[in-house]
């Protein structure tokens, strides 16, 4: 019986002790992350470089924003001259996702984590984090875990960032030019292999590639930005996808 | 390009992309979304993803015909197809465009 009350009576030494632990933890568990992320953040600062977008605007980027999509979107509505409201409220519609993971990782956080863990590791919900962190086998996460987790996922995202913006300086102006389609690639390397996923995903992005189109070249529409181009034919087709499909969706 | 404000558009930016990942972390009280709500949201990437790719892509190179940009998407779509890593297929794009052009002069 003593010794259980020990283990229930948490020592200073033993919190500290399993602080560690659940940041190691979190390190480990982001890693893959911090793999994946490194290649995808040298192509921003390449793409940022490539655009004309000052050094320091690209870091700020990484640094504030933090999101991989909406980042690379924002570098093509700068370079296409688009207004601030639009490219906003473009990142805005871009990253409502997260609310969805940040409200379905609410119900798995450990009730212990304090507000100021939970204001930090936050700001690293994103769509490979969640993913990691909402199929771990345990049932409650630590707040450590997942700030370890999700720090690592910043920070490798930054150091990449940086990466791209030097290594871009070296390259000469004919290849640069020419990476207009990387972003797109990018886009298709997501895409793709969720289509094949379902039926469902295919006629959504497929309903709003094709309102795009008709905005794009429908001469009725013509006064239309991109940017609210994009913000439109993106609600209408999830709104097409949530009426008439039922089941929901995972993984988005 | 003008820059001067660009500072202040990147910290807008910032600010709408926290705010949704930060509220229901520290405001929630186990309530449950509404299931349209949810499957909206959920669809909200993919119908994005179609909406960025068609028709920007076509202007994507500069080149009127549009011609290298569809022989540098068509790469990506074929390498996508086989899962390979996203860094070969943006590789693979490039290439694609590069090619194209190699083989039109």
């Amino acid at each position: 019986m003593e010794g259980k009350d020990e283990c229930l009576v948490s020592s200073p030494i033993m919190i500290q002790e399993n602080k560690k632990t659940k940041l190691a933890a979190g390190l480990r568990a982001g890693i893959p992350i911090a793999v994946g992320y490194i290649p995808i953040a040298i192509a921003f600062g390449l793409l940022a470089k490539s655009t004309g977008i000052p050094n320091y605007i690209s870091i700020m980027m990484s640094v504030f924003i933090f999101a991989g999509a909406s980042q690379f979107v924002g570098v093509n509505l700068i370079a296409l001259g688009a207004g601030f409201s639009e490219i906003i409220f473009t990142t805005f519609i871009l990253n409502l996702r997260h609310f969805l993971m940040s409200a379905s990782l609410y119900q798995r956080v450990d009730l212990e984590a304090s507000k100021v863990l939970r204001i930090l590791f936050s700001y690293g919900i994103t769509d490979e984090t969640f993913s990691v962190a909402s199929l771990r086998s345990e049932s409650k996460l630590s707040g450590y875990f997942l700030l370890a987790l999700n720090g690592l996922a910043f920070l490798s995202w930054n150091i990449g960032t940086i990466i791209g913006i030097f290594l871009a300086q070296g390259l000469p102006t004919s290849l640069k030019s020419s990476m207009g389609i990387a972003l797109y690639a990018m886009f298709i390397a997501l895409l793709v292999p969720s289509l094949g996923k379902s039926k469902e995903i295919m006629v959504v992005s497929l309903t709003a590639a094709s309102v795009h189109g008709i905005l794009h070249w429908v001469p009725l529409f013509k006064g239309l930005s991109t940017g609210w181009a994009i913000i439109i034919s993106t609600v209408m087709a999830a709104l097409v996808g949530s009426f008439f499909f039922k089941s929901e969706v995972k993984d988005a | 390009m003008k820059t001067d404000y660009l500072w202040l558009l990147i910290l807008g930016m910032g600010l709408v992309t926290y705010l949704p990942r930060l509220l229901p972390m520290v405001l929630l009280q186990n309530i449950k979304l509404n299931p349209f709500l949810n499957r909206f949201l959920g669809f909200i990437p993919f119908a994005a993803l179609g909406a960025l790719i068609f028709p920007g892509v076509l202007d994507s190179t500069g080149d009127s015909s549009s011609s290298s940009a569809i022989a540098g998407a068509l790469v990506s779509v074929v390498l996508s197809i086989f899962r390979i890593n996203i860094m070969f297929v943006v590789m693979g794009g490039i290439l694609g465009v590069f090619l194209w052009g190699f083989l039109t002069v």
